[in-house]
This record gives structure tokens, C-alpha cells and sequence, in this order.
């Protein structure tokens, strides 16, 4: 499945400059490793050791937060897009 | 000033005094540091000079991040130096000894977040920003519309489309541009966050966060201040993202480490409603991260299904002997009317949250009864009418001494 992710600013420096890219896998999961693979920076960025996602990473599949899905293990329709985001207080 | 550097409140990476709220390395949060080396060691002198200053939040300019000092008095909505009201007919009430309500509701928008959109605005002209903006439950918006058009700027405030009436209305009036979005404040959070990255905007909660945050120390310094620099026992605060809650305690802390106040810090107790209450819910559960919720509460204010300052809000109730609650819509409408009928206090839903968790916290005997409360109201009653239509009965009468007293038989005149 060819999974578009968009990556925010914060973590362009980390992979060359993009903004977006694409990627392939079945779930979450497989999708951001697709992007860690291209970008090895990123991994550590976003990643625990154990491949969860850091505290304040949200990561957003067409616009809904995976955690109100099936986490990292959220199946990825063809074409979908996952967006990355830091979480930020609101008001 | 002492305003020092931004650094990471996870990983302490340091980055420059600009428009950033996201460690590049771990991707935590971004807070100003400061550094009072330079600040007068004279606690007398230091109280003297806070005295001595404006009867708003900047008397206390030496602990805020800006790099030029206050603004000046053109076209500014002074904020803060809000009453901090003896409230002994509530105390009563709940059989508590010695309860205190600071009243932040008397603030130019109404709400606390005038002290926090003053300190972003501010510093938002001092790095060059033309156009603010925000993400907004409400209060928010009404703030950040009426400072860009006080001090002449433009403005984008985006909020849920289904907010209450009365807080579209205060927030459209100023002339901003106003945008209802179709979704949860998560939503337009999330929307928030990537117009964000795309635009030379101040989005005063977003890139200008941890300038904004600071401004709710105000908070607990005018508290110190207001009982003759001395802390509460306790202070019990609305939880919606969880940066009031624990910026008061910063505030309490950051004199404390100064030597303006002295004693134990205040025990910290969270107030969420039950239709939104991730960091009550983690709290009870003993998790030190919050799982995401979809809100469904009558306190829109503090709709906040993904509370970014969840885990430090967890610690630091945990940390200071307090706790995280979470009462029903029912329960909140009865705070609102418990505040107003003992103090003259009419209070948003925000404020019955945290009415609601006080009296909670009074009735299962969680409050040793020679404790100094603080409650902290943080928004005004008139912006969610909705919520206590249809609370009382209103006579009916001709406009005849007869038909009064046949209609309130108990107002006949003897």
C-alpha cells in the first residue's frame, strides 16, 4: 500500500528537507519504518527503543489520531495519508 | 531582564529566544528559562519594587519572557490584579475553615487568558509578527480578537463550530477573522498545528507556547501577593491542557526558589468534568500518561480530549500531595450555583468544574479543615448561559401590590 506521510517542519532538517513522502506498508507500524528507513534519523526522533512512539509524537491517519484507532498497528488504506505531529497545550 | 533561553522540558536541549515550541531532538516541549542572577537578593526591595509597579500583570515583568520589559500604555488591555475574595459563606458550607475564590473572570475578555494572550501578544511584536492567531474552546478566542484589535493587529481565531452562543459572538464583535471548524478543539488543534508550520503567524498557543504559558504564573504570584506574600495550603484549578494548572505552581515555585515567599508548597488539585477527563481518568488509574478522549461535557472551556501537559499536570498533583478530579454536568451546574449563591460569584462551566471538585474534595474529607484554600475561577458566567437556563423559577405577577402579594405570599407587607 503507498502510504503518504507528512512531516512536520521540526523534523525536515532530519530528512533532507522533505515535507512529505512516500511510503509503503499495511499498517502504521510498517509505514513509519518505510520512513525510517529512508530517513534513519527519524527513528529516534519520534521512536522509543522499543518502536512506540515518544510522549509528545501524534501521528494522525486521514486527520484522526491512531490512538483512537488501533494504534501503530492501524491497517493503512491504499493512498492514505499519515500526518505527524508534535502535541501541543491548548486553550 | 532575566529571561534567559528556551530549553526542553524532557531532554534540557537549549535552543534561542524565537518562535519555537518543539525540541528538534526528542520533540518535547519548549519552555523559557530564565536567569535571575542579576535580580536584587533583597526580598524587601524586590516586594517594595513589585509594589510600586502597575495594578496589572506587569508588576511582575521581571519574571516574564520579554526581551524589551512591559509594553507600553498605548493600546494595551491591562490584564490581572483580579480580586482574591474571602469567601467564608462557601467555606461554611462545605465545613471548611478558611476558603479563598480568586475571581479572574474580572479580567477585559472575562477570562483568565487575557494574562496569558497580554505575555504572547507582546512578545509576538517583539519578534516581528504582524498577525496573530490561536486555537481556541472559546475563552481564548474572545481574548486574542479583542488584543489584535486593541493593538491594532490582525487576527485569526479558529474554533469548534458547535461553541456556545455567547462566546462566538464576544469573540466575532472584535473584527477578527473568526473560523468555526467543523470538528472537536483536538481537531482544530490538529489543523491549527500544520497552518502552523506553513505561515509567518503567531498562533499564540501553538509557535508562541511557551511565551504564552508564562503568562499563567501571574496567577500565583497575585495570590502570594494578595494573602501579604504568604502561599496557600492548597489551590484547586481547572484541568483542560493542564498548563494552568501546573504554570501556577511554576509561579509558586519560581518565588519560593527567590526567597519573595516562603514555606511548603501548595498541595495541586486538578478539576476536569467527567465528559472530558483524560488526566482525572490517568490520575485514578496511576498512569503518568493520559490516553486521548473524545469530549462530551457541558464545560466546552476545558473540552480538551488531548491534554499536551497531561503527564507533568499528573506529577505534580501527585508530587505536591493533591490529585485530579472529575465531576458530572449535573455536579457542575450545582457549582456554579453553589459559587453564586455564597459568594456573589457568577461563574462560567469551568468554574463549576472546579466548584464541584472543591466541594468533592470538602465532602470526602480530603481537606484538613485548618487549611487555606485558593479556588481558582478562571472565566465569567455570562459566556455559557446555557448552562443554568431553567435553574430557578421567576415570579409571574401584574404589576399591582395585590398581584405580588397573592403571587410571594411570603413578602406580605405586616
Amino acid at each position: 500500500m503507498a502510504v503518504l506521510v507528512k512531516i512536520p517542519t521540526q523534523l525536515r532538517a532530519a530528512a533532507e528537507g522533505a515535507a512529505e513522502t512516500e511510503v509503503s506498508g499495511e499498517t502504521v507500524a510498517e509505514a513509519l519504518n518505510g520512513l525510517y528507513e529512508r530517513y534513519g534519523e527519524l527513528r529516534e526522533r519520534i521512536a522509543n527503543e522499543d518502536g512506540s512512539l515518544r510522549r509528545f509524537v501524534n501521528v494522525y491517519l486521514a486527520g484522526e489520531d491512531i490512538r483512537f484507532l488501533d494504534g501503530l498497528a492501524t491497517p493503512v488504506p491504499d493512498g492514505a495519508e499519515l500526518t505527524i505531529l508534535p502535541a501541543v497545550a491548548g486553550g | 531582564m532575566a529571561v534567559s533561553h528556551l530549553q526542553c522540558k524532557e531532554c534540557k536541549a537549549q535552543y534561542p529566544l524565537e518562535a519555537l515550541y518543539v525540541c528538534e531532538q526528542c520533540f518535547g516541549p519548549l519552555e523559557v528559562a530564565y536567569d535571575h542572577s542579576g535580580i536584587s537578593l533583597d526580598v524587601g526591595e524586590l516586594r517594595r519594587r513589585i509594589q510600586g509597579g502597575p495594578q496589572n500583570i506587569w508588576r511582575y515583568a521581571d519574571f516574564l519572557p520579554l526581551a524589551g520589559g512591559p509594553p507600553g500604555p498605548s493600546g494595551r488591555l491591562p490584564a490581572g490584579c483580579t480580586p482574591l475574595i474571602r469567601a467564608d459563606r462557601l467555606a461554611e458550607r462545605l465545613g471548611l475553615r478558611e476558603v479563598w475564590v480568586k475571581n479572574d473572570a474580572a479580567n477585559p475578555t472575562h477570562s483568565f487568558k487575557d494574562r496569558v494572550v497580554s505575555v504572547a501578544v507582546t512578545r509576538a511584536r517583539e519578534l516581528g509578527f504582524e498577525t496573530i492567531a490561536c486555537a481556541s474552546t472559546g475563552n481564548l478566542a474572545n481574548s486574542v480578537a479583542a488584543h489584535g484589535a486593541a493593538l491594532g493587529m490582525d487576527s485569526y481565531v479558529f474554533i469548534p463550530a458547535n461553541l456556545e452562543e455567547q462566546k462566538i459572538l464576544a469573540t466575532g464583535i472584535y473584527g477578527t477573522k473568526l473560523v468555526g471548524v467543523d470538528g472537536s478543539y483536538d481537531d482544530v488543534n490538529r489543523l491549527c498545528t500544520e497552518l502552523c508550520a506553513e505561515r509567518d503567524w503567531a498562533f499564540v498557543n501553538i509557535n508562541l507556547r511557551p511565551y504564552y504559558a508564562e503568562g499563567s504564573k501571574t496567577l500565583a504570584f497575585e495570590i502570594a501577593e494578595q494573602l501579604g506574600w504568604e502561599l496557600p495550603d492548597r489551590c484547586v484549578v481547572p484541568v483542560a491542557s493542564g498548563s494552568l494548572f501546573t504554570k501556577i505552581a511554576r509561579g509558586f515555585e519560581e518565588w519560593t526558589e527567590l526567597g519573595l515567599i516562603e514555606g511548603k508548597a501548595p498541595r495541586m488539585n486538578g478539576a476536569q468534568a467527567e465528559g472530558c477527563s483524560p488526566v482525572a481518568s490517568a490520575y485514578a488509574d496511576g498512569h503518568d500518561v493520559c490516553r486521548p478522549v473524545k469530549p462530551d461535557t457541558i464545560a466546552k472551556s476545558l473540552a480538551i480530549g488531548n491534554p499536551a501537559d497531561g503527564p507533568y499536570a499528573l506529577d505534580l498533583a501527585r508530587r505536591t500531595g493533591g490529585g485530579v478530579d472529575a465531576v458530572s454536568d449535573d455536579e457542575i451546574r450545582a457549582g456554579i450555583k453553589l459559587l453564586a449563591e455564597t459568594t456573589g460569584v457568577f461563574t462560567e462551566t469551568a468554574g463549576g468544574v472546579t466548584t464541584a471538585v472543591l466541594a468533592k474534595l470538602a465532602a470526602r474529607g480530603d481537606i484538613d479543615p485548618d487549611e487555606r484554600v485558593v479556588l481558582v475561577i478562571t472565566g465569567d458566567g455570562l459566556k455559557t448561559l446555557d448552562a443554568v437556563r431553567d435553574s430557578f423559577e421567576t415570579y409571574k405577577i401584574g404589576a399591582s401590590v395585590e398581584s405580588f402579594e397573592n403571587t410571594v405570599p411570603e413578602a406580605v407587607a405586616v
